[in-house]
């Protein structure tokens, strides 16, 4: 019978004839010549110290994950795991799976120090923050480095109603970084029908603080900022400022207007989500990249009051908006994640009553006071 | 001979439409289509176009997928099979 450690030596000694070695110097030259430096220790290890620029993959994800990282076969890759053994495997991998150049660095990371070269402290997830989001950083789209992106974005909330539970409830349980909700209504009864961030002992508190409770208990890494105030055009622009992503979850046509205005402004994407008895209203406004409409391309002014209940006097289903809510974080966490395609220009229509999504082309509107101002093309 | 045209309804006209969610229709311009509507439920495009017969501002109407104001507006063709929806702004949140 062979042993396995015989077994171990001969792969190794095969493997160090197929796959080319450099030294860590010669990694540093390679990386600076444009190779892509993967750090293939475990997370944990490789979130203490790293080296400069290396992206970080652990080993049992790599062959997962480098399509986010290395798109191109052509892309020429330098592997360093913690002292050169495990990286011959890994790099034999990547061959096969059809990467043309693929490097193992002699030593690993412990020969990297060992020679001074440089390294740097990474921002990392803890251990539990890497259990709380493991269905993330099992997702080449998101990993490590996506779910810290998320840990450093800002989302601001219009409203925590009906579209603005959902929405924080699902950014807080993703993991982003500061939620904050604005809102001035308290909770009443008739909320608990479909506003699901507040309870039935909630009622009659400010719904910012029932917001805060249910979201801190649900996520306490997120920080929520709480501002019981109705945003308008004193305090809009000040309200927004700074966040990488607004939510409209609002419940009337000038605070939405007003939203748009502000994001058009300050060049944020705009969530938009707008419900009416079944049917409901999806869109991300941003003309801000690539030239996209906003609101009121779509809609050049509100309708006359007469003809525009509100919810209260129409009523609305209670799933509806929570599917929109869902509907609207999922759009921001794409955009705060920078994958896929965010709802620019389009228009997504739900009629739950039938039962049918549609999809809309919206154009912009070349001669809109708003966008086409903010972006200089409107004389 | 017409081309054959589902007009979808929104949830605010259907007190229009007793309560139908989509209505076919023959016409072949969207502005047919619109006045065909009218004839069988009376009202309902009042709510659609303002008294100068434009499209009020705060509705869309879309052929397929596309919006009549980026085509010929109210003479966009209406092909058969094609599905005209009327689209109004709502603000429940």
């Amino acid at each position: 019978m062979l042993k396995t450690t015989a077994l171990r030596e001969a792969a190794l000694s095969r493997l160090r004839q197929t796959v080319a070695q450099i030294e860590p110097a010669e990694a540093l030259g390679r990386q600076a010549r444009g190779a892509l430096l993967i750090d293939i220790r475990p997370a944990e290890q490789s979130a203490q110290c790293s080296a400069s620029s290396a992206c970080r993959i652990s080993r049992d994800k790599l062959e997962l994950q480098i399509e986010g990282v290395a798109a191109d076969a052509s892309q020429s890759l330098v592997l360093m795991c913690a002292s050169g053994v495990t990286s011959l495997f890994a790099a034999d991998s990547l061959l096969r799976m059809g990467y043309g150049e693929v490097y193992s660095v002699d030593g690993g990371f412990t020969r990297w120090q060992q020679e001074g070269l440089p390294v740097a402290s990474v921002e990392a997830l803890s251990a539990e923050q890497r259990q709380r989001y493991a269905r993330h950083l099992t997702l080449p789209e998101v990993g490590e480095a996506g779910q810290l992106r998320l840990q450093r974005a800002t989302v601001a909330l219009i409203g925590a109603g009906g579209l603005g539970s959902p929405a924080a409830l699902y950014l807080a349980a993703a993991g982003v970084g500061k939620l904050t909700i604005i809102d001035n209504d308290r909770v009443e009864r008739s909320n608990l029908q479909r506003q699901v961030l507040h309870k039935d002992a909630s009622t009659g508190q400010p719904k910012v603080n029932s917001a805060r409770a249910t979201l801190e208990a649900l996520n306490p890494d997120t920080q929520i900022v709480t501002l019981n105030t109705r945003i308008n055009s004193d305090n809009g622009r000040q309200l927004l400022s700074g966040h990488d992503v607004v939510i409209d979850g609002s419940d009337n046509f000038e605070t939405r207007y007003l939203v748009n205005d502000i994001c058009v402004a300050l060049g944020i994407p705009n969530v938009h989500a707008s419900v009416f008895r079944f049917e409901g209203q999806l869109s991300v406004f941003w003309p801000a990249q690539g030239g996209g409409p906003c609101y009121r391309c779509l809609y050049a002014e509100p309708p006359p009051v007469e003809f525009s209940p509100s919810c209260s006097e129409a009523g609305v289903i209670g799933a509806l908006p929570g599917i929109f809510g869902t509907l609207q974080a999922s759009e921001a966490l794409k955009i705060l994640l920078n994958i896929g395609q965010p709802l620019v220009g389009r228009l997504l229509h739900y009629d739950a009553l039938a039962g049918r999504f549609a999809e809309f082309a919206i154009e912009t509107d070349r001669s809109c006071e708003v966008c086409q101002r903010a972006s200089g093309r409107c004389g | 001979m017409l081309s054959e045209v589902t007009v979808v309804i929104p949830t605010a006209l259907r007190t229009f439409t007793e309560g139908e969610q989509q209505v076919v229709i023959e016409a072949d311009t969207v502005g047919q289509a619109l006045n065909q509507l009218e004839a069988r439920y009376h009202g309902v495009l009042p709510r659609i176009l303002s008294a100068d017969g434009r499209l009020r501002p705060h509705v869309n109407l879309f052929v397929n997928e596309t919006s009549t104001r980026a085509s010929a507006g109210m003479d966009t063709l209406t092909p058969h099979g094609s599905v005209l929806s009327i689209i109004p702004a709502v603000a429940g949140g």
